[in-house]
């Protein structure tokens, strides 16, 4: 006879792959963040909740490098990362998506996706242009990746579909597929599930997850769906004027009482 | 392509079981493709070599883990290679396949493999196996779960859930003698594989089907319809069902074509395109959506456009069949119709994925013949046949040039049919060998003389040919004594292209009533061009202007009744259009999209009393299952409309 539950997911030595430290930055006299310290193991899904304004997507532009704070450092696979130029970013194994989606909106999905490999076509202009030898072999193994992605986010139906054509909520699903596209680390997901519906965000939550366990990508995410946070998420931290008032598990924040007065309001 | 000669020369006699004919297919169309699948983008081929080869191994695999010869193997997915594998191994063991509806619910799947003492399952995805997983507590029995997909399954820490790409990778050595040995133990009265019959009423029954009803059946169909190695045909439809085993499997080997495998659900219709079939089965309800995805992407076409399409339709609707049917047809009527491929049915079969079929068929259900006489005009040549599981299929089957929209055609080759009390009967080499563990239902079935009930009323026609009018308990009376047949009423309805689903109730009442589904494509598409706003189903069925819509459509159906002697009486008096369309989740359609009356009229209960006490309105509140298993509740205040219904000529009398 078979066991009825496939076991729990195994339990991963905890590895820091990224840690900041008392970080601080602002905007004029705006304080967006103040001195907030994070750390962030190696395949688990952070989820960072909060208020409008609490500084979520900050934290995230912090992380990506695209911010460079004021005070405080940010430790990348052990070690001090100084400012970093904006093509660096990718390079460093960081992707992302964004709040509102940026896809290039007259070419086709699977074009779309070709894009995140950008970053990994290396055969040189005159290769490429010509279109001979190493450079075709290369756009093999890219489009061999690209469609494996497509499976992966079931997305076979508009795969020479232009963008623009499709509903939100797989256009959304393009957006993963091509940040997945540049094999990264550590991914970045802001506000995944905004404005779907219920039947999207399962589909949603489904991939987060198999994106985490197939991949082993670290994943941090902005999202404001408690049910979803509470779901999917190994971690939840909280930020809330700029401050991080909590850490921990899913089941540990949602009773810790700051979290509740910074959601409700102090009555 | 026509000739036809790989199908007339094999032997039947002595290839007479499926692991046989793949041993000969291996030798005799070796390099050929036997199956493809499209994967990452790419069509991927298994030639018959592969095939049979892949088939050993996996065969050897499963012995090594403990299947026997007249187990059961269990098989739930949609059509993939492997699973098809999974079946020639099976037969080659001498184990019997059993094919599940892939999307049947976790206790469906729990009962059948219950039922069968299944010991071994082989599942598509993480999907099935998490369906399995909810009711292995109650399958004592079962102890290999086997998958093809691994997808999300990486984690699964269970020893018993292993990929079928354990076995079909290892590097065993299986020996040949042992292969020939394992497949001369097979015989043509073994059953070759069971499945289930989905059932309008009861619990599903196994059907046992033997190798010699299989391929007896099968071997006759590709005769008749020539089929070779050269033809191809898209494996969609639920391997559960009797037809893709028969199209699918046994017809793939006896003449050795190709089957392919869609790359997913979404994709059939790119897929299709791709593969251009010439062999191409679609029940009537996937021929009607196609007409009616159709004729709504026409309204939106360019006005040129929609012209040359409207004045070619209709020369094709002059010609097309007696061009089709190799009757004679005026030299300016040819020449139209060619002038009409050139512009419309080509193309348009082009992008419908039609350009090469040969041989289309159609079953189940009615079709309506406008629906019907609209593809053979495009020079398709569509067929109806009529079939049942416990046939193998083919009862009857619509003859090239001799096409009557009306009826299921004459008696297939070797079958026998009569009409008993207005049932229709058959007995065949096609019948099965009984119910799994169900005597009782399998002497209620067959007679003494091998006549097997099919529950459906019908006539044969003075050309020999059969008209099924409904199932025979459904046919009821009105309370004036006269016949009510409620299938009949309920294919004239959605013979209208925005009725999707319609249940007529009239037996011992005063009157017909009607629930109507409307189809919500083609309703939708009518309502953005009518400017009448919508939010959803339910919104859009509530409203009056869609209830003048379908009065309308009702209006001519009773119009058409009325001219009807005997049915007249049957014209619908009132009507109502349900908050929500049937569905199989619910237990309102069968798997196979056939409506439970029992089940509808007792969960409606309150709204077919409704109907019948004069009220205008009636409150309801169902309980849906939604796709991941939940269950909520929807209510809604439904109207009920009375209709004018026309004098007959009886009336008068």
């Amino acid at each position: 006879m078979i066991k009825s539950q496939a076991t729990e997911k195994i339990n991963q030595k905890k590895h820091q792959v990224m840690r900041i430290q008392n970080v601080s930055l602002s905007f004029g006299g705006l304080k967006a963040l103040i001195d907030v310290s994070l750390e962030i193991y190696q395949k688990e899904i952070l989820a960072i909740i909060g208020p409008n304004g609490a500084g979520k997507s900050c934290m995230l532009n912090i992380i990506s490098g695209i911010y460079t704070p004021e005070e405080g450092t940010v430790i990348w696979k052990g070690k001090k990362r100084e400012k970093v130029a904006p093509h660096n970013i990718a390079k460093m194994g960081i992707a992302r998506t964004f709040q509102n989606i940026a896809l290039f909106t007259g070419m086709t999905v699977l074009d779309n996706i070709l894009t995140g490999r950008n970053l990994l076509m290396k055969r040189g202009l005159f290769y490429e242009a010509m279109f001979l030898g190493w450079a075709r072999d290369q756009e093999i193994q890219h489009r061999k990746k690209v469609e494996k992605i497509i499976d992966f986010l079931e997305i076979q139906a508009v795969r020479k579909v232009p963008v623009s054509r499709l509903p939100y909520g797989i256009q959304k699903r393009v957006e993963l597929g091509r940040a997945l596209a540049a094999e990264p680390e550590l991914l970045l997901l802001d506000e995944p599930m905004a404005g779907m519906n219920v039947e999207e965000k399962e589909d949603m939550c489904r991939f987060v997850l198999d994106v985490n366990e197939q991949f082993g990508t670290t994943i941090i995410l902005i999202e404001h769906d408690m049910g979803v946070v509470m779901d999917i998420s190994d971690r939840v931290a909280v930020l809330d004027y700029g401050r991080k008032i909590a850490d921990g598990l899913p089941k540990d924040v949602r009773t810790d009482k700051k979290v509740i007065d910074a959601y409700l309001g102090v009555g | 392509m026509f000739l036809g000669g790989n199908t007339l020369s094999r032997n039947l006699e002595l290839l007479d079981t499926f692991s046989k004919i793949l041993r000969d297919n291996a030798a005799v169309f070796a390099n050929k493709a036997a199956i493809r699948e499209k994967e990452y983008g790419i069509w991927q081929t298994l030639s018959w070599n592969d095939f049979y080869n892949n088939a050993q191994i996996l065969a050897y695999g499963f012995k090594k883990n403990g299947v026997k010869r007249g187990d059961k193997v269990a098989i739930v997915g949609d059509n993939r290679p492997k699973l098809y594998l999974t079946i020639a191994a099976s037969q080659l063991l001498g184990a019997i396949p059993v094919p599940c509806y892939q999307d049947s619910a976790a206790d469906e799947i729990l009962y059948i493999l219950d039922h069968a003492e299944i010991k071994i399952v082989v599942v598509e995805n993480q999907e099935q196996v998490d369906k399995v997983l909810e009711v292995i507590d109650r399958l004592p029995k079962l102890n290999l779960i086997m998958y093809d997909d691994s997808r999300g399954l990486e984690n699964y820490d269970n020893k018993s859930i292993l990929p079928l790409s354990n076995i079909l990778d290892s590097k065993d050595k299986v020996s040949s003698s042992w292969v020939d040995e394992e497949i001369n133990k097979t015989s043509k009265n073994d059953i070759a594989i069971m499945l289930y019959t989905s059932g309008t009423t009861g619990r599903p029954k196994g059907v046992l089907l033997s190798y010699n009803n299989l391929i007896s059946v099968a071997g006759k169909a590709c005769e008749i319809e020539k089929f070779s190695v050269d033809d191809e045909v898209v494996a969609y439809l639920p391997m559960a069902w009797v037809g893709d085993n028969i199209f699918c499997v046994a017809q793939s080997y006896i003449a050795g074509f190709c089957v392919n495998c869609p790359e997913s659900r979404d994709t059939l219709a790119i897929d299709l395109r791709e593969i251009g079939p010439t062999y191409y089965f679609a029940p009537p309800m996937v021929w009607e959506a196609m007409l009616t995805q159709l004729m709504v992407r026409m309204q939106d076409a360019a006005r040129v456009k929609l012209w040359f399409f409207n004045y070619f339709m209709k020369v094709a609707k002059n010609w097309g069949n007696a061009i089709l049917d190799k009757k004679e047809v005026p030299i300016w009527g040819r020449l139209l119709y060619g002038l009409g491929y050139i512009f419309v049915y080509g193309p348009l079969k082009n992008n419908l994925g039609l350009t090469r079929v040969r041989i289309a068929y159609t079953a189940g259900e009615a079709m309506g013949p406008d629906t019907f006489l609209f593809y053979r005009s495009l020079g398709i040549n569509l067929k109806s046949l009529y079939g049942q599981t416990e046939a193998s299929v083919f009862v009857t089957l619509q003859n090239d040039g001799d096409v009557d929209p009306e009826t299921v055609g004459p008696a297939f080759p070797g079958v026998d049919i009569k009409i008993s009390d207005g049932e229709v009967l058959y007995k065949s080499s096609g019948v099965f060998k009984g119910y799994y563990k169900n005597d009782k239902a399998t002497k209620d079935t067959v007679d003494s003389k091998g006549w097997v009930s099919t529950g459906d009323a019908g006539v044969i026609d003075s050309k020999g040919h059969l008209k099924i009018i409904d199932r025979a308990k459904d046919v009821g009376k009105l309370t004036s004594g006269k016949i009510f047949s409620p299938k009949y009423i309920e294919n004239k309805l959605k013979f209208h292209g925005i009725i999707k689903e319609a249940v007529a109730f009239g037996d011992n009442k005063d009157f017909v009533t009607c629930f109507i589904n409307i189809d919500l494509q083609a309703v939708g598409s009518w309502a953005e061009r009518n400017n009448v706003a919508y939010s959803g189903y339910i919104d859009l069925a509530g409203q009056d202007e869609v209830y003048d819509l379908v009065e309308k459509a009702i209006y001519e159906v009773n119009r058409d009744l009325s001219k009807d002697g005997a049915l007249s009486a049957s014209q619908i008096k009132r009507f109502l259009i349900l908050h929500k369309e049937l569905d199989a989740d619910d237990g309102e359609l069968t798997r196979t999209n056939k409506v439970r009356r029992g089940t509808i009229s007792e969960r409606y209960g309150e709204l077919v009393d409704a109907m019948y006490n004069k009220s205008k309105t009636c409150h309801i509140t169902t309980e849906v299952v939604f796709e991941d298993g939940k269950k909520g509740d929807i209510s809604a205040d439904i109207n009920i409309r009375d209709l004018e219904v026309h004098f007959s000529k009886e009336k008068a009398a």
